[in-house]
């Protein structure tokens, strides 16, 4: 008897949980929990491994998933049998690759993908439309497919090419003008041509108007694009695989491939680690450098938005 | 104002680039695939003229390609790969952008910080952290063991091992898949979500339609756009990768068509067959890559001048 009474408000609680539950799920306008937990489930999922891999870079011991303390002597220790990332010759020439490469696809890629970009929005004769899918093309070229012909080319064609560090920049550019081209394109036609007439007609000659007025105004999608190849280059694998010459012009993501090939030891984690700060950094500065050159503009996205969209 | 010869001239650098170093190179694919192979050195000859073209090597390995065959396997499960890796990518993605673009208010800013932090990180650092979390002793391994994932999994046989993720393991690849190229799905989605007009939405609710009809007739169809490019923009990649699967498997049970690729170029002696392989591997996507040129190319041109 005091048994079934004693149940009777459970039930009732319990049914009333369910409509409370009902309602929460029902309802319209309120919290779309569901998703809220999607999505910070997803971020975490994506983070952190990433967080887990730069611990045991920190690792006092040669694993890389159990932890025996902290340590940055994969970092800085010269003793020659622990290959630290600072002064082993593999990784620290690692690091020296990718970022001379990076550097010098920024420099060359750029400047080339501004004017293509000039050119293609502004030519209207025979041969623009072609050139505009050929310039596209290389985005959607899957990186093995553009890792195997290069390969063949410069082993088969272009025989003075070298292997390593001068065809793995030359395919590392090939890959970065596309990039240059579509991000400074979209600014040119947020634009617009007026600005320019507006100089012209305040007799402004067209060298003048092209580096006083559109030059300055082009500069925040330049920085972008250098950001994003810098990136870009920095992170690539697949080409930097196909076009290396061996030991000597190995980079970080070929390293890193290299050793999990092997036995990955922390300074694996180490040397991805420090390529990671580098191009965060390089990210952070690019959208400073970016907010300066925008400052004043009437903002509908932000630089992260810009970033964003570029993709589509 | 400008001079007429001054943009062709503009453009002509990065275009003779392009020629040179982006479409030369596709046909010397061509050359080589359709070449022969030197009798002695047992290196590829190519062909440079389309005359000599010898199709010998492209229908040997079409004949490999036929049901039961090796590469016929290794083609199975390198669509099984991208197919399922594509849903898991959709599923998990979809939700995140639409929630991001449509109803993040104060953590927005934060949010999309997050979302576009794996896209500055390596690709081969993210891999290199499931190594990670899946060795021995990983916190990944713990972590499945604890919840009675590990053992739900080998109980229905998605894994053939419990302690054993990083050989052999196809949920392993597909997982390593899912988690490298979903953050270049999520960025495109985002951007066509959050370019929705929000009144649009207000007039479906007005007019009495119900949260998933809007969803259906309404936020779908405009996130179109974003969502073919996402999804054309990862299974791209996804069709030509060899390392993933290297990395965290690392078995011929789990090699993939980029692999067979990788082989015939860096481990066996003919570069002829692996360049026959490339060759029918572009032609497959070429109907994704004009697809996806075809919108950016549209896209670019609706942009106000």
């Amino acid at each position: 008897m005091s048994h079934a009474v004693a149940r009777a408000p459970a039930r009732e609680s319990e049914f009333g949980r369910v409509q409370r539950l009902r309602g929460r799920l029902g309802n319209q306008w309120g919290k779309p929990r569901f998703l809220v937990l999607i999505t910070w489930g997803y971020i975490a999922w994506a983070i952190l491994p990433v967080l887990v891999a730069i611990q045991f870079s920190f690792n006092d011991g040669r694993s890389l998933s159990v932890w025996h303390g902290f340590t940055l002597k994969w970092y800085t220790s010269t003793d020659p049998s622990i290959d630290s990332v600072f002064h082993s010759a593999t990784l620290h020439g690692a690091l020296v690759q990718s970022l001379k490469l990076a550097t010098l696809d920024v420099l060359i890629a750029v400047p080339i993908g501004v004017f293509l970009a000039l050119g293609l929005a502004r030519w209207r004769g025979r041969g623009s439309g072609a050139s505009n899918f050929l310039m596209l093309f290389p985005l959607v070229t899957p990186e093995i497919v553009a890792g195997v012909s290069l390969l063949i080319l410069f082993s088969q064609l272009l025989k003075f090419v070298p292997f390593g560090t001068v065809a793995q920049l030359l395919g590392h550019i090939t890959f970065s003008i596309s990039y240059v081209v579509v991000i400074v394109r979209g600014r040119l036609f947020q634009i617009g041509p007026s600005y320019e007439e507006a100089a012209a007609d305040l007799g402004a000659a067209p060298a003048s108007a092209l580096y006083q007025v559109l030059l300055p105004l082009l500069m925040p999608a330049i920085v972008a694009s250098a950001a994003i190849v810098f990136a870009i280059s920095i992170d690539d694998f697949v080409i930097s695989q196909w076009l290396s010459s061996g030991a000597n012009s190995t980079t970080v993501p070929v390293q890193i491939y290299a050793a999990t090939r092997a036995t990955p030891l922390p300074s694996t984690d180490g040397i991805a680690t420090v390529i990671m700060v580098i191009t965060l950094l390089s990210v952070v500065a690019g959208v400073l450098v970016y907010r300066f050159f925008t400052r004043g503009e009437s903002r509908r996205g932000s630089a992260v938005d810009d970033v964003a969209g570029f993709g589509i | 104002m400008y001079p007429r010869w001054l943009w062709p001239f503009s453009a002509l650098p990065g275009v003779i680039w392009l020629l040179i170093l982006f479409l030369l190179p596709l046909y010397a694919v061509l050359a080589l695939a359709f070449g022969t192979v030197d009798p002695i050195l047992l290196t590829g000859v190519p062909a440079w003229n389309p005359l000599d073209w010898n199709p010998g090597w492209m229908s040997h390995v079409l004949d490999q390609l036929r049901p039961g065959n090796i590469l016929w396997d290794v083609w199975v499960r390198t669509c099984r790969y991208v197919l399922i890796s594509l849903a898991g990518c959709i599923l998990i993605g979809y939700p995140v952008a639409y929630y991001v673009a449509r109803h993040a208010t104060r953590t927005k800013t934060l949010l999309l910080i997050l979302l576009v932090l794996p896209f500055w990180i390596s690709y081969l650092m993210r891999m290199l952290a499931w190594i990670n979390l899946l060795s021995p002793g990983g916190y990944g391994l713990r972590f499945l063991d604890a919840t009675g994932i590990s053992s739900l999994l080998y109980h229905v046989g998605i894994i053939s091992d419990p302690n054993n993720y990083l050989s052999g393991q196809s949920f392993t690849v597909i997982l390593a898949l899912i988690y490298g190229y979903i953050p270049f799905f999520i960025l495109p989605l985002y951007a066509s979500l959050d370019r929705i007009d929000q009144s649009q939405l207000e007039a479906a609710r007005d007019l009495g339609a119900s949260p998933f009809r809007t969803f259906w007739h309404v936020t779908l169809p405009l996130s179109k756009t974003g969502l073919l490019g996402g999804a054309v923009l990862i299974t791209l990649p996804m069709f030509g990768d060899y390392y993933t699967t290297n990395i965290v498997s690392g078995a011929p049970s789990t090699s993939m068509i980029g692999n067979q690729i990788d082989l015939y170029f860096h481990g066996g002696p003919q570069p002829t067959i692996g360049a026959a392989i490339t060759v029918l591997l572009a032609l497959f996507l070429m109907v994704l890559m004009i697809y996806y040129m075809r919108t950016v190319h549209r896209a670019s041109r609706e942009i106000p001048a």
